[in-house]
């Protein structure tokens, strides 16, 4: 059982990567906000329910994704996707011209990821749909593992792994678009500028 | 591209995310070893997540901090 005089403590060091999740959750600065404080307030109500020693951080994560789930989601007007299209594995590689050759040391596919703004990887998770995208800032942004998201999202692992797999492919689809689009990535061969 | 490569990809993220073990990891770490097509694509696969992971950070607003701070003290009160 954990006690309440250690929560902020304990918790605080936990905000930046809560704040981060709740603005790709939400997509609004005033709402990341908010959900961050509720957040906050039902993890210190509830923190006698939290074993020590166990793991703070998806304990608060959890609370974080039930309360934007329960609360936020219906606040949105804008109604949303719900499927990805399917895209094959090493999308974003095999388009940077990947497989073709292989070189030693940093490769030219790696270098164009440096072009990649902080702004464009944010609008290209933030244009998953919810599902994939949760799995995704969880499992790469956050580094948390399958079995802890499952807890976190309350899904079976295999719907993690198959959430995370193909979120993350259609990342790489919407990353290389945004990258043709604003001249970042080679046009495919064949294909005429215009 | 041989039939190991196909293999190899299928198992991409399960190896790239620490979920894959045992033999298997085994079998997997050694064909990027032995096949360099296999082994860069898995490095760009792993940097990529390093990229995303890193630009999407955002800094905590000092105003948020204190305005959690003094809701959870008004609950002490």
């Amino acid at each position: 059982m954990a006690d309440r005089a250690k929560f902020t403590e304990m918790t605080m060091e936990h905000m930046p990567s809560l704040y981060t999740a709740a603005l790709r959750m939400t997509r609004s600065p005033a709402d990341a906000e908010d959900l961050v404080q509720d957040t906050y307030l039902k993890a210190y109500r509830g923190f006698e329910t939290f074993q020590e020693g166990t793991n703070l951080k998806a304990w608060l994560y959890r609370i974080l994704t039930n309360t934007f789930i329960n609360s936020y989601r219906a606040k949105k007007r804008r109604p949303e996707e719900t499927d990805i299209d399917d895209v094959e594995n090493l999308y974003l590689y095999r388009r940077l011209g990947g497989l073709e050759g292989a070189t030693s040391g940093r490769s030219a596919e790696e270098e164009v990821l440096d072009r990649f703004t902080e702004t464009d990887v944010k609008e290209a998770l933030e244009s998953l749909p919810e599902q994939f995208r949760l799995a995704v800032l969880l499992g790469d942004v956050e580094g948390f593992s399958y079995k802890e998201i499952a807890e976190i999202l309350d899904v079976p692992i295999g719907t993690v792994m198959s959430r995370l797999h193909r979120g993350r492919r259609a990342l790489q689809k919407r990353l290389y678009d945004f990258g043709r689009q604003r001249g970042l990535v080679p046009e495919p061969e064949g294909t005429t500028h215009g | 591209m041989g039939r190991q490569c196909f293999e190899t990809w299928e198992l991409l993220y399960h190896y790239i995310d620490g979920e894959l073990t045992g033999e298997r990891r085994v079998v997997v770490t050694r064909h990027l070893n032995d096949c360099p097509p296999c082994g860069e694509a898995f490095e760009f696969e792993s940097e990529l997540r390093v990229v995303i992971a890193e630009r999407c950070r955002e800094p905590v607003p000092d105003a948020l901090r204190q305005r959690v701070a003094e809701a959870i003290q008004r609950i002490q009160e």
